[in-house]
């Protein structure tokens, strides 16, 4: 099999998995349990995506335990995206030093 | 426009940095395992824009596998696009019309998602091009660079980069969680539910297992705190 064809096989399946739901859904939703269904599905995408993978990150439970406790603290005192993002990979890095 | 394409690119930040890094691992992976150039990394990488399907991808491609095993392999991992489609499909601006529909699905990332959903706004096509285009050019630089030179930056510098996506997760999801119980509802127990899969069902893939803690959690969610009209519309 060449890799074009695998690459292209790859392209054209990820694409249209996006694409279908997104181009051609165009109504707005009626039902209130679908509202809410697809009002809480980005939050538990989110969570399930980041535990436990987080402790996973960074090749050492320390340096990521540091860097999940940094986030948490900051994303609780409602820092913007970045600072959290960076403080969490800085301490990560500065726990590393350490260890 | 001009402004929503900036205000797009700034939002992107974090997500460019974060794929910079990430991308850099799969550029090394793509060359190590299945024998890829550069120009053959790079293209992969502009072409899916997917971090969990591409590695999938050249775990197939350096396996000689079928197309049927690529096709059932990239569903499986990417099937949660179509529920973020489907969620950003209710937020989009009137100007959202079917070619800017068309263009912008390529850029539903994870990341990209979590930043779009996030906007209190109807989401423009110039604000996701933004994002998604400097999302895009931090994946595929990302990738060249791990692909051209192996090992770019000391291990220190590269395994600290690894938490920079998941602590924008974060800075996502504890503001309204603290705000409102049936978020923290959500939260908690789709990390549970990951969790046991992890641990207790581990032959169940990281897609599916994601998947399926989502779809349990938020409709638990959605029977037990059903939302008021004006959580929607906002």
């Amino acid at each position: 099999m060449s890799l074009a064809v695998y690459i292209f096989v790859m392209a054209a399946v990820t694409y249209l998995i996006r694409m279908v739901p997104f181009t051609f859904f165009r109504k707005k939703i009626k039902s209130r349990f679908f509202r809410s269904f697809l009002y809480y599905i980005p939050y538990a995408v989110l969570s399930a995506m980041t535990i436990p993978a987080i402790f996973y990150t960074t090749h050492n439970i320390y340096t990521a335990i540091a860097g999940t406790a940094v986030a948490v603290v900051l994303a609780f005192l409602e820092m913007p995206l970045i600072v959290v993002a960076l403080a969490a990979s800085g301490s990560a890095f500065l726990m590393g030093l350490f260890i | 426009m001009k402004n929503n394409f900036l205000r797009g690119m700034s939002h992107g930040i974090p997500i460019f940095l974060g794929y910079l890094s990430v991308s850099f691992g799969f550029g090394i992976l793509a060359v190590s395992k299945a024998g890829l150039n550069v120009f053959q990394a790079s293209v992969i990488s502009a072409s899916n824009l997917t971090s969990a399907g591409q590695k999938a991808g050249i775990d197939v491609i350096a396996a000689g596998g079928t197309i049927i095993e690529m096709i059932l392999l990239q569903l499986t991992i990417n099937i949660r696009y179509s529920l973020m489609a489907l969620s950003l499909s209710q937020k989009l601006d009137r100007s959202f019309t079917t070619p800017h529909r068309l263009l912008a699905s390529y850029g539903i990332t994870d990341e990209i998602f979590a930043v779009c959903s996030a906007q209190k706004k109807h989401l423009t096509p110039a604000y996701m091009y933004g994002m998604i285009f400097i999302a895009a050019v931090g994946w595929i630089m990302g990738t060249a660079m791990g692909a051209a030179a192996g090992e770019l930056l000391p291990a220190s510098v590269s395994t600290a980069m690894e938490i920079v996506l998941y602590g924008m997760f974060i800075a996502i999801i504890i503001p309204p969680a603290k705000k409102q119980h049936s978020v923290l509802f959500v939260v908690i127990m789709a990390a549970a539910l990951s969790v046991v899969f992890k641990y207790c069902l581990p032959f169940i893939s990281e897609g599916f297992a994601i998947i399926i803690s989502a779809i349990v959690s938020s409709t638990a969610a959605a029977l037990i705190f059903p939302i008021k009209d004006e959580e929607v519309t906002e």
